[in-house]
């Protein structure tokens, strides 16, 4: 603990202390039952247009994102910055589709992803695979939210062997764990509009102070090596660096919002009203976010990597550490506790969120649907208290004892699973057609393809698809979902022709959809 | 199909607004490199590539503000 930055750390302790004090109080905070699911895992459904915007900003805009961002604009170059047209599409979907679904469930109580599918197309193991699904990609992004904490944690200098070094990710997880139980979704509520706040002045700060600094953007740029400054122009019949970048960017926002996490956050909004509006406002966060990678150039042009103070970080650490080591190299130490917080603050309320969401899957369409059909409200809400529990433990254990790459290999394969549902959910929002069993076999072919065609690639998101003459490199997970498509449609027009579906029993009606 | 489902397929379409094709103008405005792909010009000494993607998140919000008005009458 030789080169503990104090002053930095006095700060970081003390904004934790404050959103530990926070996270308790929330449970008092528009006051209900937290003995009622709905209460506990989606704060009653009645948060307005402003709480949703700190909300859904806290949770979609996660520290690992604000880490991992500008550190593959420092690896990679220009193929970071998709993280913004992702940012834009991903808004016009949120418009349009999620009101539709946020009314339909609020008219008929659902409160996950798996209730949906459950009552639009009465099927239970379409549901459950809807639901697993969400699960399975749930569980590594909180994991990597740790990464973001301990990137920051080891920034401050606070190090140590054996099981100290893990000490002070444990505490954090604790206090998450406390709040999370005691609070629900008014926890990471509450706690995101401090975070989101400590987050905008850090980047602004960044993005204003360090190009002075450095001489202004023109030299910044100069910096960066000519083959990283813009994407590589694709030779003859392939769409190359083009075509993967525009898919990654589809495909993810096609998936970010099909998240168990991001769904939570949306259907904890108070209106249909409130998400559409969001829709306009959440472009913000973009804003941000692209500022953000920017940042990434920064500590290209300061050249923090040659620095030997920061050796031993990167060495830890990788490129997840050319964020922390920009400011470190930068601010002034009190500064650097405010940013480290805002990172660290949120890592914590996306992880929050997410634990909660995997909570109310389990216990909404596994438990009662397949363990315990007669369980009361107040058993439900329990359940999905102590699931949160468990569900947070199990990601602790993982960063803790699983290498980080293999976090990041299944973040990424979570975002080729989460995909392999949105036929399920956002074509269901607007029709039955398509049969839930030929849904089925589409998630499952999709889920199998998009894994095998990852792992084909050592896991890296870009699968090189050949068609005829035609070299397309494209995100996996954007593939995988266009042939699910595909077999939800063929399967659907063959059990149609054949009269072999049976006719479907679907509890919601048209009015259900819309105010 | 029967009397109640036809009037479930009417209420759900009613909702659409041809407003919401301006959506599209966001979609193809980023979703296609080769309209950004540069360097020049630049703003401020920072690249094309880089302004051009910023000022679409901009730009993009505007828009859905403007769709929302309009649709929400």
């Amino acid at each position: 603990m030789h080169d503990v930055n104090w002053v930095a750390l006095s700060i970081f302790v003390l904004l934790f202390a404050f959103i530990t004090w926070l996270g308790f109080a929330a449970a008092r905070w528009r006051k209900g039952d937290l003995d009622q699911l709905h209460e506990w895992g989606l704060a009653g459904r009645r948060f307005g247009t402003l709480i949703t915007w700190f909300l859904v900003g806290g949770d979609l805009y996660t520290a690992y994102t604000f880490i991992a961002v500008p550190a593959l604009a420092f690896g990679a170059g220009a193929v970071a910055f998709f993280a913004v047209p992702y940012t834009i599409v991903v808004y016009p979907l949120l418009f349009l589709v999620f009101p539709r679904l946020w009314h339909v469930c609020n008219k008929r109580g659902y409160i996950t992803a798996g209730d949906f599918v459950r009552g639009r197309y009465g099927n239970r193991w379409l549901a459950l695979a809807v639901t697993v699904t969400g699960i399975v990609a749930t569980m590594p992004y909180i994991a990597l939210q740790l990464v973001g904490l301990q990137v920051v944690i080891g920034g401050l200098g606070v190090s140590g062997t054996g099981w100290v070094a893990e000490l002070p990710l444990v505490i954090a997880f604790l206090i998450l764990a406390a709040f999370t139980y005691s609070s629900g979704l008014r926890a990471p509520a509450s706690i995101a509009i401090v975070k989101d706040l400590l987050i905008y002045i850090t980047a602004f700060a960044a993005v204003i102070v360090i190009p002075i600094q450095l001489g202004g953007f023109g030299k910044i740029f100069a910096a960066v090596p000519h083959e990283k400054l813009l994407l590589a122009v694709p030779g003859a019949n392939t769409t190359g660096a083009y075509g993967a970048y525009a898919t990654l960017a589809l495909g993810s926002a096609l998936a970010l919002l099909l998240y168990p996490h991001s769904l939570t956050a949306i259907f904890s909004a108070s209106s249909g009203r409130a998400i559409r509006r969001n829709a306009a406002l959440l472009p913000g966060y973009s804003f941000m976010l692209g500022l953000l990678a920017l940042v990434g150039f920064f500590a290209l042009g300061a050249g923090v990597a040659k620095l030997p103070e920061f050796a031993a970080g990167f060495k830890q650490f990788g490129n997840n550490f050319a964020v922390p080591a920009l400011f470190l190299h930068f601010f002034p130490d009190w500064f650097v506790g405010v940013a480290f917080a805002a990172i660290g603050i949120g890592a914590l309320v996306p992880a929050a969120i997410m634990s909660i969401a995997a909570a109310n899957l389990y216990t909404r369409n596994i438990h009662c649907e397949f363990i315990n059909r007669n369980a009361t409200p107040k058993q439900e809400a329990q359940l999905a208290k102590w699931a949160s529990l468990i569900v947070k433990a199990g990601a602790l254990v993982f960063i803790i004892f699983v290498p980080l790459k293999f976090a990041i290999y299944l973040q990424l394969l979570g975002g080729i699973w989460i995909i392999q549902t949105l036929p399920a959910l956002v074509i269901g929002a607007y029709t039955r057609w398509l049969n839930s069993w030929a849904l089925l076999v589409g998630w499952a072919v999709g889920t199998y393809a998009g894994t095998a065609m990852a792992i084909s690639q050592d896991l890296k998101p870009a699968f090189p698809l050949k068609l005829g003459d035609w070299n397309l490199p494209g995100y996996t997970a954007f593939y995988t979902l266009l042939l699910n498509l595909a077999i939800a449609v063929v399967l659907t027009l063959v059990l149609n022709a054949l009269r072999a579906a049976k006719p479907v029993t679907d509890e919601t009606v048209a009015a259900d959809y819309h105010a | 199909m029967n009397n109640e489902t036809d009037q479930r397929e009417r209420g759900e379409r009613s909702r659409w607004s041809w407003w919401y094709l301006l959506f599209l103008i966001q979609f193809i405005a980023v979703l296609w490199p080769p309209f950004y792909n540069r360097a020049e010009p630049a703003l401020l000494g920072m690249p094309f590539f880089y302004w051009y993607q910023l000022a679409c998140v901009v730009v993009a919000a505007v828009m859905t503000a403007i769709i929302y008005v309009i649709t929400e009458r």
